[in-house]
């Protein structure tokens, strides 16, 4: 408590000396209070005169052919309108975010636990659930294709889809791939440059993002033969471009507009039941409303990929990398979803923030029968830094260095290159975000003698009163990139209008961002105020309306969206100061907006924007794009793929109760380079967020599949941290800008979760002494392994 | 669904003879998550929320007698002086909002090995009676005949429970449970124990490792039996490394535990043996140090 005090202060200070509420100051949230008292809307809360519930009857079978679907008795049920299967569709069939390999609805045949088979509207959710138990599907039950081993042989075991309906560029069972080589690759030759070698095999197990609200939305028929929908999402622009071909209707026809999002996590990237409900509202002409059960929602979206990693590191005895080697194997599931960019982030941050002069690595995504995996915060290079992070720790033991150290020496600042030969052209200061986690003071022993149970491993369970217990220390460094990467055209828009209301000048903004609860309705505003000096700032809801803003994920929306508003503002003010020019015939040259005024910097106030616009709006939209990237070769994996690069280093301690095998993170120590703190409070509560989201990966978060079976699809059974899980997260910040950024910032919201599994582990192995190959690590994995 | 809400104690009986099917609800926090999750479509539900008497508790100074409907957040707060064992198996149910709705009632009713009263009530001795009640009158079922098996207790379709009777603590009593966070979770594994000197005898009782909860027969018969035979219940002394490890070994044998997506059945039984040991200690030392300080 007394870490995040301190930082606390620091951010009031912070808060005070900002300009009122622009960038750099941490107005409070718009939707906080709200939220808190439960007043806010959610999706889930959408409601219509004469609206119909939809809902979708899916499959128990992982694999399975369909030799029918009856749907008579369903129809029957009083008060169902509507039993749709993929025949009543009347456009394409399939969608897909990268790769159109997914059916709206299941044509033949399933391919994973869940898969949505036909749909029901009805006047009532429950007579919706009814009817849709009375649709009769007869299923030839077949052997799911679960294992790596199964996956790579389908001739074998089977195809996940079958090659003449293949749409993926790679082939069998395998998504996508990639190779990357750098130096000399690995070889004998390098090999035997290196003085010492560590190896390991590294699984993680599935995690979910977990949000609260569950994905819901309402779908309007409307005249014009189109739709609009009201939706949970994380980017509205490229759900229309997924939907509109299966509804059959062109895009401007397919309207969406932004309803309140309970967490994404990159969840909500994919589609879920927006496809479903505008089938079902066009069908019937009534506006149809979906909101998902919680195991629904398990079903509903994707995870994020389990891993299992083969690392091999070389170094010298001094402790400077030599080579490093890498296998990363990821299971995308039935559907290729966001596969092919998390494969593209773990070949090329797989190797994490260091110089390594010497790398071969392959990533690959599988098809199988599991449940489909996408986007979850920080994909790819999650999953990797827990294999090259243990593999750092692993090698300072067999060095016997420091493990801080050791990192320090290997690790990227900028001017040097990374592993796809593109130069980190920014600060990268990787090295002392190490020495100021471990800089900072440690937590206060464990008192054994009188201890508060609530602080002990198992808490108030009451499992301990000090026996059993032992401390550890772990440390982490992570990468991840910014943005879409690759060569994608990942362009953000913007409206901004100042017209003067009641008196006083007032921005509006307008753009399609997602606010999924990261906070960037607050940090608009703020550069609206910052740009055009004035307190009054309106945010229009986010809809089509506009052009597209991208997607609220990638670490990017400040970036991308921010910098969109920026540009926008920073058009309306050149007008609005020309304006002036052309009435008074100003000739200074350092003209700003601020306090509601024309100002000059040498004379001062120059006349009110209220009596410069009068009855006149000024509104300007932009385009904001980062600067392009390019794909990466196939083989060599080299190429300029990433916008940005951000970095955040963990301390973790742990108490671990190392004959029950229960751990209590103590305290979790973040420091990140940000580039520039638009909204410090924020930026904290995004570090510390990414940090616990970190911790349940570590020591609790996963979808247990057996066979292709989700087994715990309820929050019985998959745990998140709760408030005796979360340890204070004392926060450093740095700002160092990235000349390439508005403002200079860097995207932040990713790395902490990158970085910081990895620390808690390290500090389990500190405390017992044992591999923990596997994340989470279970209570069972600390009782039975022997110490290694 | 028919909503039954009857205001007395005499009413619920008829409504529940009259409608055997009828589900009973009291703090609701495990009969509308089942019904969120369509395990049930009851014909009808019985709110016995209106009947006053169940929220009540009465102590004659050697039995507390517990209304069905006593919420853990009051047993925490009213009776972790009588009734150690069961109040800090009430700290560890859910969250404060599960506290203050659920209670043994319904923790009976479920029947769920997983039930964190259970262990605690096992422990408490032999003498812990389930107050069941129909209008065919009442029946006093000792705590080991009432559970049958996963989810299912012995209570016929026209009764409802009344109350609990349980004997107040005359010795320390500890509760210890397994969860793979340290807050709102289920049971891996729990063990209840209590020392009672009056009669000379101990209590265990080992929750999630079996189909039913169970008391550890065997490790209670061999520590009555060291206390007994080497005057410990007189002395307080030392119990010795040896009694300890075998009293643990005999909790664990007595699980019969199974793999399931919360925990392995090693790592429960090796769980049950460390919590025995762990809470025979602490039970010792204060028990112990009672006898020091009253010589
Ligand atoms: C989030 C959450 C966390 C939980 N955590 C825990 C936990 O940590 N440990 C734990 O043990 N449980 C836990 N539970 C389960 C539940 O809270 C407990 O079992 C609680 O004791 C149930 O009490 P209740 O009054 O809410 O029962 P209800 O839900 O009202 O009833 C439960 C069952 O008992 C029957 N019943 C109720 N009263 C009577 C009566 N007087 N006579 C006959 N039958 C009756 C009902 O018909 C039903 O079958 C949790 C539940 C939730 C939702």
């Amino acid at each position: 408590m007394t870490a995040r005090t301190i930082q606390g202060e620091k951010n009031l200070q912070k808060i005070n000396q900002a300009a009122k509420d622009g960038i750099g100051g941490s107005p409070l949230r718009p939707d906080g209070n709200l939220k808190v008292r439960g007043e806010f809307a959610y999706s889930s809360d959408l409601w219509h005169e004469d609206m119909l519930w939809g809902t979708a009857l899916r499959s128990p079978h992982p694999r399975a052919n369909i030799l029918s679907v009856d749907i008579t008795e369903a129809l029957k049920v009083p008060g169902v309108y509507a039993v749709l299967t993929h025949e009543d569709i009347p456009g394409a069939k399939y969608y897909g975010l990268e790769i159109a390999d997914q059916p709206a609805l299941a044509i033949d045949r399933i391919r994973y636990h869940g898969e949505a088979i036909a749909l029901v509207a009805a006047d009532h959710p429950e007579t919706a659930r009814r009817a849709m138990k009375r649709i009769k599907v007869e299923y030839e039950v077949l052997t799911p294709i679960v294992t790596e081993e199964q996956c790579l042989h389908p001739e074998t075991y089977g195809y996940v889809h079958e090659p003449h309906e293949y749409k993926s560029h790679a082939h069998g069972n395998i998504c996508h791939e990639q190779r990357l080589v750098s130096g000399l690759g690995v070889t004998d030759e390098v090999r035997a440059m290196a003085d010492v070698i560590v190896s390991g095999d590294y699984e993680v197990g599935m995690q979910d993002q977990a949000f609260l609200g569950p994905e819901s939305g309402l779908a309007v028929p409307a005249e014009d033969g189109g739709v609009d929908l009201y939706i949970a999402t994380q980017w509205l622009h490229v759900d229309r471009q997924q939907m509109a071909p299966v509804l059959g209707l062109p895009e401007e026809k397919v309207r969406l507009t932004l309803a309140g999002v309970g967490g994404a996590f990159g969840g909500r990237e994919d589609l879920s039941m927006q496809i479903h409900a505008c089938l079902l509202a066009l069908h019937t002409g009534k506006p149809v409303k979906i909101v998902y059960s919680r195991d629904e929602s398990f079903f509903g979206h994707v995870h994020r990929h389990p891993a299992r990693m083969h690392y091999e590191h070389g170094a010298t005895r001094d402790g400077k990398l030599v080579f490093s080697d890498c296998r990363i194997v990821l299971d995308g599931g039935a559907y290729a979803s966001a596969s092919p960019a998390v494969v593209g982030n773990a070949a090329s941050l797989g190797n994490g923030p260091y110089v390594i002069p010497n790398v071969r690595m392959h990533a690959l995504a599988l098809y199988s029968n599991n449940p489909s995996c996408g986007a979850m915060r920080g994909f790819g290079a999650v999953q990797a830094a827990f294999g090259y992070e243990s593999q750092m720790d692993k090698l300072a033991a067999e060095l016997g260095m420091d493990p801080v150290e050791l990192r320090q020496l290997n690790a990227v600042k900028q001017g040097d290159l990374m592993p796809t030969g593109q130069e980190i052209d920014a600060p990268a200061p990787v090295a002392d975000l190490l020495q100021r986690a471990k800089d900072m003071p440690l937590p206060p022993p464990l008192d054994t003698e009188h201890p508060d149970l609530r602080q002990l491993p198992g808490a108030l369970s009451n499992t301990s009163h000090g026996e059993g217990i032992v401390r550890g220390v772990g440390y982490s460094v992570g990468i991840k990139n910014v943005g879409f990467s690759e060569g994608f055209d990942d362009y953000s828009t913007a409206r901004v209008r100042l017209e003067v209301i009641g008196g006083e000048p007032v921005a509006m903004v307008h753009t399609a961002m997602a606010e999924v609860g990261q906070g960037g309705v607050t940090v608009h505003a703020q550069i609206a105020r910052t740009e055009l000096g004035v307190e009054q700032v309106t945010i229009h809801p986010a809809n089509t309306q506009v052009g597209s803003a991208g997607s609220t994920s990638a670490s990017r929306q400040t970036y991308m969206t921010g910098g969109a508003v920026k540009l926008a503002a920073e058009a309306v003010r050149r007008e609005l100061i020309d304006k002036g020019r052309r009435r008074y015939g100003w000739t200074h040259d350092d003209l700003t907006l601020a306090g509601g005024k024309v100002v000059s910097a040498a004379a001062g106030p120059l006349v009110s924007m209220v009596d410069l616009l009068g009855d006149e709006a000024i509104e300007r939209t932009r385009e904001h794009r980062h600067r392009p990237t390019r794909p990466f070769d196939k083989e060599t994996g080299q190429g300029f793929g990433h916008v940005q690069y951000t970095f955040c280093a963990n301390r973790a301690v742990v108490d671990v109760d190392v004959e029950l095998g229960l751990v209590k993170v103590v305290e979790l120590t973040a420091v990140q380079d940000v580039g520039k703190a638009l909204n410090p409070l924020s930026v904290v509560g995004q570090i510390q967020g990414g940090c616990t989201q970190a911790l349940g990966l570590a020591v609790m978060e996963e979808i247990v599949v057996r066979d292709g079976k989700v087994r715990n699809a309820s929050f019985t059974d998959y745990l998140i941290p709760t408030i005796l899980d979360t340890p204070p997260i004392p926060v450093e910040i740095l700002e160092l800008p990235d000349p390439n950024a508005p403002y200079g910032l860097r995207g932040v919201g990713e790395a902490p979760t990158v970085s910081a599994t990895p620390s808690i582990v390290a500090a389990i192995r500190n405390a017992t002494g044992l591999a923990l190959n596997r994340i989470p690590v279970r209570p069972e994995h600390l009782t039975t392994e022997q110490p290694g | 669904m028919e909503f039954l809400r009857p205001a007395t104690w005499d009413e619920a009986l008829a409504a529940k003879a009259e409608n055997p099917t009828a589900l009973p609800i009291a703090g609701g926090t495990d009969v509308m998550v089942e019904l969120n999750f369509d395990v049930h479509r009851p014909s009808a539900i019985l709110d016995l929320n209106r009947v006053t008497e169940l929220t009540e508790w009465t102590n004659d100074g050697a039995v507390v007698r517990l209304g069905a409907s006593v919420p853990y957040a009051r047993i925490i707060a009213e009776l972790s002086g009588p009734l150690p064992g069961l109040a800090l198996a009430a700290r560890t149910v859910g969250s404060p909002q599960i506290r203050n709705r659920g209670g043994v009632g319904g923790n009976l009713g479920a029947a769920s090995p997983a039930g964190d009263s259970h262990p605690a009530l096992l422990a408490a001795g032999r003498d812990v009676f389930v107050e069941a009640a129909s209008v065919r009158g009442t029946r006093m079922i000792p705590i080991d005949d009432f559970y049958l098996g996963v989810k299912r207790n012995c209570l016929a379709a026209d009764e409802l429970i009344r109350a609990v009777h349980v004997p107040v603590a005359d010795g320390p009593q500890q509760f210890s449970k397994i969860g793979t966070r340290n807050a709102m979770v289920i049971a891996v594994c729990a063990f209840g124990f209590a020392l009672h000197p009056k009669n000379g005898t101990v209590g265990t009782g080992i929750g999630s490792a079996a189909p039913t909860p169970r008391r550890a027969v065997e490790a209670e018969e061999y520590l009555r039996g060291v206390l007994t035979e080497r005057g410990l219940w007189e002395s307080g002394g030392p119990l010795g490394a040896e009694v300890v490890q075998r009293f643990g070994e005999l909790v664990k044998a007595a699980a019969s535990p199974i793999d399931d997506v919360r925990g392995t059945a090693d790592y429960r039984r090796h769980a049950l043996a460390v919590m025995a040991r762990r809470t025979l200690t602490w039970c010792w030392n204060d028990y112990g140090r009672q006898i020091r300080s009253a010589a």
